[in-house]
Order: structure tokens, then sequence, then C-alpha cells
């Protein structure tokens, strides 16, 4: 009687489970879509309120769009864990690193359609640099919202108090070199004590943060292809002994376990993408933007970029997709450039960039941002991103030890992430 | 236990009213006893339906996914029988994991059991401020776990307090999230001072249980202090003590957050436990059907270690209520 009883009570849960789990496409009513964003910005979400209130009010057959901003640290993971659980958002940001995943997995809806076929959208402005990592066999899956250039900050206040040369000095000079910035960087790190250069949100984790440094050596993580590992190159290894004295010699980057936050004046310079100027606002050192310093290959400039995707397990993709189109058109894309540097070639001028970035000049615009777009590298991407992430943390660990073998242990890289290449 | 009670209450109740409860329950359906079961049923029910909800129901769907290559990003859910069993044998990563999760549980519960009892056995002296430190020392167990988690994160960085305070000393502290030994010893330290002040109450309490004549009768033989913690202390004690390895040994098992926030399985893979390698698979690698796998085979070591623990009661806890 006790085991029957318990059964009933265990399918009635069950089929109460099930009895919840019904389908909201079903029904006719005007839909709300979802987009997960990693940005809790409020000037940002007024942005995107303002904009779904205007598409709304001519949409009837959308009743509104929520913007569900998730931590940055955990993005990919929280939102692949909505979707296995059965609760896709309609739309999503893509960050550059899953875009492979995203792109080739059919875990996105093609956009081609829907953009070319709203009026005035103006599809072919979009640059190619921008919209390269988020093609597959010919079709755009996401739209490349943010192209953001890496750039150095540079606490002026705490360069001239170390008597170093300035970055602004060292480009006037011609002489902006790696070799050079890493001598101001130990001149701050030795005269004032506090940091020299921060490679923000490296922390010793994020490897491919580090893209920004060895592109100067002309060094790859892995080749175009994507199937021969490139971290035992010879390029890739000077670019790291050069990191690694920086780092263990010279001290002109805090090592493993310190931080520093330049935002909070405890470095002299730090790179980061120029989207992070927002930070500055009201600081009370002096600041400077400059490109990153020119390595043995030359000058160079490496990009991050976020998409804007339509999910296929959405329950309105198709509502979705057209949201999408009217949040990207151009005026919206003029309005989203205050935030985040946009793929269309119309805007990208300096002109149109100053009017909605205050903060940067339109030298360092068309320096850093500008040019930045047009010849950037993008940071390394891959399918199965995250497996060959935490394969290359683990296999780079070594390196962070005063006494590393640089060579032996960019071969132990290569050695642990080759099968994953060749999957 | 609360079955036999009901039970014996059931025919306790029966026999002791014959003349009126027969009659009822020879013409109606509705009798004392179904409704004393109604009852019974009605109490447990809501922790029956929380049990069968988030874990029965989730146990029965990890096997079942553990049969699956499930894409979470396509969107496919593709029946592959024991593939994901054949490739956890063949993961080249498993005997490490296996290894740091041997080591990480063997240390923290060796570590946590005798710093429990050792503070227990000195906060049972009657002494003046004992009360005080009771508190201290169970004082981190209320603490939100992430929050002291995140605060030792900066505590054990190489220009972080611990070190700070060894400089002061004279020491030059190593970097201790960096170094692939100290990164375990500090996630084990950190997670046996949060939770040392749990098993210290059980111990405690256990002490206070124990008799004061048979100190005294032990005294008067000329035991010392050591035979007599030997020989009276840890046999009475010893229910206690399979207690609090049983709770640490399975704690020790599911340790997560502390991961997470702290070394994420790094330096290397020094500190990658079978926890935290089946969610980097799961949810980080989108691979849930092997994610589920590694689920099914935590569970198995969980549960024969909790077997055998159970089973080897017989040889050295003393008595047993």
């Amino acid at each position: 009687m006790r085991n029957r009883l318990t059964a009933v009570v265990a399918l009635t849960a069950l089929l109460g489970l099930t009895a919840c789990g019904g389908d909201a496409a079903e029904s006719d009513g005007p839909v709300t879509l979802r987009m997960t964003t990693w940005s809790a910005n409020e000037a940002h979400l007024k942005l995107f309120d303002e904009i779904a209130a205007e598409y709304t009010a001519t949409n009837p057959d959308v009743a509104g769009v929520t913007f569900d901003p998730i931590p940055f640290e955990s993005y990919t993971t929280t939102l692949t864990t909505q979707i296995a659980g059965g609760n896709p958002p309609d739309l999503a940001w893509v960050l550059e690193n899953s875009a492979p995943d995203f792109v080739t997995s059919g875990a996105l809806v093609p956009l081609d359609d829907t953009l070319k076929g709203t009026e005035g959208y103006g599809f072919d402005e979009l640059a190619p640099a921008a919209t390269k990592l988020w093609q597959a066999d010919g079709k755009l899956y996401a739209y490349p919202f943010s192209t953001s250039p890496f750039g150095v900050f540079v606490n002026t206040d705490l360069v001239k108090s170390s008597g170093a040369r300035s970055p602004a000095e060292l480009i006037a000079a011609g002489q902006w070199t790696w070799q050079n910035a890493l001598a101001t960087a130990k001149a701050v790190r030795a005269e004032t004590g506090k940091a020299g250069l921060v490679v923000r949100d490296f922390d010793y984790k994020g490897w491919d943060f580090l893209s920004t440094v060895w592109t100067g050596w002309g060094a790859q993580a892995w080749s175009e292809d994507g199937r021969t590992c490139g971290f035992n190159s010879p390029e890739m290894v000077e670019a790291m002994t050069v990191l690694h004295r920086g780092i263990f010699v010279d001290k002109a980057l805090p090592g493993p376990g310190t931080t520093a936050d330049f935002f909070a004046g405890d470095a002299g310079m730090t790179i980061t993408q120029i989207s992070r100027a927002s930070l500055l606002d009201g600081q009370k050192f002096g600041w400077d933007l400059v490109p990153l310093p020119a390595g043995p290959k030359g000058e160079y400039a490496v990009i991050g970029q976020g998409g804007m995707g339509v999910l296929k397990q959405g329950r309105n993709a198709e509502a979705a997709a057209d949201f999408l189109a009217y949040l990207t058109n151009p005026a919206n894309s003029a309005k989203l450039a205050q935030f985040f540097p946009p793929p269309r070639t119309s805007l990208l001028t300096a002109e149109t960039l100053a009017k909605t970035n205050p903060l940067l000049s339109p030298e360092q615009l068309q320096e850093v941002v500008i040019d930045g777009i047009a010849d950037g590298v993008v940071k390394p991407s891959h399918t199965g991103q995250a497996e060959l992430n935490q394969a290359v943390r683990a296999a780079l660990d070594p390196l962070w030890r005063p006494e590393a073998d640089v060579r032996g242990v960019l071969d132990g890289v290569c050695t642990a992430i080759n099968p994953l290449l060749a999957k | 236990m609360s079955v036999l009670t009901r039970d014996s209450v059931g025919r306790a109740g029966d026999r002791s009213a014959p003349g009126e409860a027969t009659p009822h329950r020879r013409c109606g359906w509705w009798t004392t006893r179904r409704r004393d079961q109604l009852a019974g049923l009605l109490f447990v029910a809501p922790q029956l339906v929380g049990s069968v909800l988030f874990v029965l129901i989730p146990l029965g769907l990890v096997f079942w996914y553990s049969l699956h290559e499930w894409n979470v990003l396509a969107g496919t859910f593709e029946f592959v029988g024991a593939g994901n069993y054949q490739a956890m044998a063949d993961d080249p990563n498993l005997p490490s994991v296996l290894r740091v999760t041997a080591l990480f549980s063997a240390g923290l519960v060796m570590f946590n059991l005798s710093l429990a009892l050792l503070l227990a056995v000195l906060l049972n002296q009657r002494l003046r401020g004992t009360v005080v430190f009771r508190t201290l020392f169970f004082s981190p167990v209320v603490v939100s776990l992430v929050a002291w988690t995140i605060v030792w994160g900066f505590l054990l960085q190489d220009n972080g307090g611990v070190n700070g305070a060894l400089g002061v000393a004279g020491v030059d502290g190593p970097n201790w999230l960096r170094g692939d030994w100290t990164a375990l010893l500090s996630v084990i330290v950190v997670q046996v001072v949060k939770n040392v002040g749990l098993n210290m109450v059980l111990f405690l309490a256990a002490l206070q249980g124990v008799p004061a004549e048979l100190y005294e009768a032990a005294r008067v033989e000329g035991a010392n202090a050591w035979t007599r913690f030997r020989r009276i202390t840890v046999p009475l004690i010893s229910p206690t003590i399979l207690l609090t390895s049983i709770i640490t040994v399975v704690g020790s098992l599911q340790v997560f957050a502390q991961i997470a926030v702290l070394t994420q399985g790094g330096p290397g893979t020094s500190t990658t436990v079978l926890v935290y390698y089946l969610y980097q698979r799961a949810f980080q690698f989108h691979q849930f059907g092997y994610g589920a796998t590694l689920s099914v085979l935590l569970f198995l070591i969980v549960l024969v270690l909790t077997v055998v623990q159970w089973r080897m009661r017989r040889r050295w806890v003393f008595h047993e209520q």
C-alpha cells in the first residue's frame, strides 16, 4: 500500500512538472522577446530599452523585449545552461571566443535574408574584417555589434613621476616599441612602487589576451586553418621570452597572484579594449590612450568582438530576427556606436565616433579605433574553444615561474593541444 | 525507524480497544489503520515530494543522459549506449583527476577530523573563555561559502595578507595559489577552517556524554592522560567519529565553489578534482552526456566509500544505539 501511494505521489509530481513545461509559442498573443547580454551597464540597457520601445510601438506582434544581463565571467556557461534547460533566450550576445562554436554548430539562425530584406538596412556596408568571424558557408550567423580594438591606456601622472619617457613622447619620436614600452613600465614599477604594465583580464589565466602582445612578433596561437599549433614557433618563443623577462626580471608587469587595477590608479599602463574608456569618466589621474607598441614585425592591431545572434532553439526566432534587423539598422547602429565600435563603414569616421565618444580625441579614434578595425587581427578562437582554452591554460601554467624553460613549456602547450586542433 | 514506530503504534491500538475498533474496521473502508497511514504519509509528503523532484528524478535523468551524446548548441540528443562510459575509460585526464581527488579528500578528512577532535578536547576543559573560543571556531560555519572563499583568495595572493604576516615573522612565503602542492594545500586549509567548527561541536557533544566516573576509575588505576584518551574517550565517542567521517568524506568529494573561486583547477591540473572536472566537461565544454557519465562515477565512488565505512563500523565502533 505504502509503495503504491509513493508511486502515485511520484507520478503526480512528474505529471505536474510536465504540465508546467508548456510551449509559450503555442499562444496566439503578442510575444515577449528576451536577449541575454554581458553588460549590466545602465546606460547600455537604457539605450536598448529605448530602441525596443520604438520597435514595439510599430510592431504589435511583439509585446516587449527584455534584456537579461549575465555576468561576463560566466556568460557562455550560463547561456548554454539556459539552452540545455529548455529556456533559451530569443537573442543572445556571443563572445568572439565562442563564435566558431555557435556559428558552426547550427545554434544560430542565418541572418542574411532578414537583414538584406529589410528596407534601407545597408547590408553591403558591413566591413568584411568585422563580419569574417561570424560567417560560415557564406552566411552571416551573428551581427558583430561591437568590434573593439585593444589599445594602451596610460596613467600619465604615474609615468611622469617615474621620470621615464611617456608613450606620447615615444610615439612622437617614432620609438613606440615593445622594448621601450617595457622600459617605461619597469621605471614606473621601480620608481613609484605601482604596477608597470597590466594586460587586463589576463591574470595568468585568460591567455588569449596575450595575443595583444605576441601578434607584434607575428606569432599566432594556431594557423589560419586552425590545424597547426603556433605556440612553439620561433616568433612565439621570442615573444614569450621577452614577456617572461619583463615579468620576472624587470618586474615591468605584475607577477602571478598579484592584482593591480589600472582604473583604480594602481598601474602605469594597461592593455585593454577601448570600450573600457567609460571607466575613466571622473578619474582624478591624467590619462592617455595610444595604439599597441610596435613589435619586431612592425605596427599591428588586435580586436575583440561581440556578436548578436538569433537562437534557433528560441521560441520566436522569426520575430527575434526581425527585431535584430531593427536594432542594427543604420539609425540605431549610430546610437549603439557611442558604446560599441560599429561594423558599418559609413559610421567608422573620426567625426561620427567623436560625437558619441567625448572622452577620446579625434586622433585617438582614428589611430586606435578606425585603423585598428581596418587592420586588426581578431583574438584567437577555434571550434571547441572552451576545451582548448583550458588545455592551453593548464599547459602554460609552468611558464609563470621565474625558472621556467620557455621553449620547453611552449613545446608542451603544442603537445597538449595538437589532438584538439586535429579534431 | 519511523515506519516501525507507526506499525507498532497501530498494532498497540488494535489490541487496546478491540470492542470499539473492530466493528468499524469490518463494516467500513475508512479504518483507523488507514487513517493513521494517510496521516503518516501526509506528514512525510513534503519531504517526499522534495526528494522525488530534486533527488530521485534528477538522479534517474543523470543515468539517462549518460547514455546519450547531447550537443546543447546544435540541439541534438542521440543515444550512444555505453559510448560515454568507453570514452571515460579512455580519458587520458581522468587518472590525474582521480589522483588529485583522492589526495584532496584524504588530506581534508584527516586534517579536518584530527583538528576538530583536538579543538573539542581542548574546549571540553573547564577553563575560562572556552565559550568565546567555541563561538570563534564555529562562526566560519555560518559564513557564506563564496564570500569566505573570495576573502581567502585575497589573503593567499602573493602580496596578500598571509604572506604579509609571514613577512613580519621574517619568512618569505610561497605564491600559495600558483604552486602545484601549495595550491592544493591552500584549498584544503580554506575548506577545513570553514567547516571544522561543525565537527568540533559534534565531538564536543559526544565528549560531554562520556561519564566522568570512568575517568576517575582509570585515574585510580594509574592510567595517564593518553591512555585515558585512547582507552576511554575514543571508544565511547566512536559513533560520532563514524558519523563525522562519513559526512566529511562525502563533503570532501563535493567541493566545488572553493576550487572554482580560488584556482579554477590550476595551476596546471593540480587542483582539478572530479566535481570540477565534470563541471568543465558539461558546462564549459558543452559535453553534457559525458559530464553526466562522470556524475555517475562520482555517485558510485560516494556510494562505495559510504558502504565501506558503514560496514567497517562493526570493527571499530564501540557501541551503537
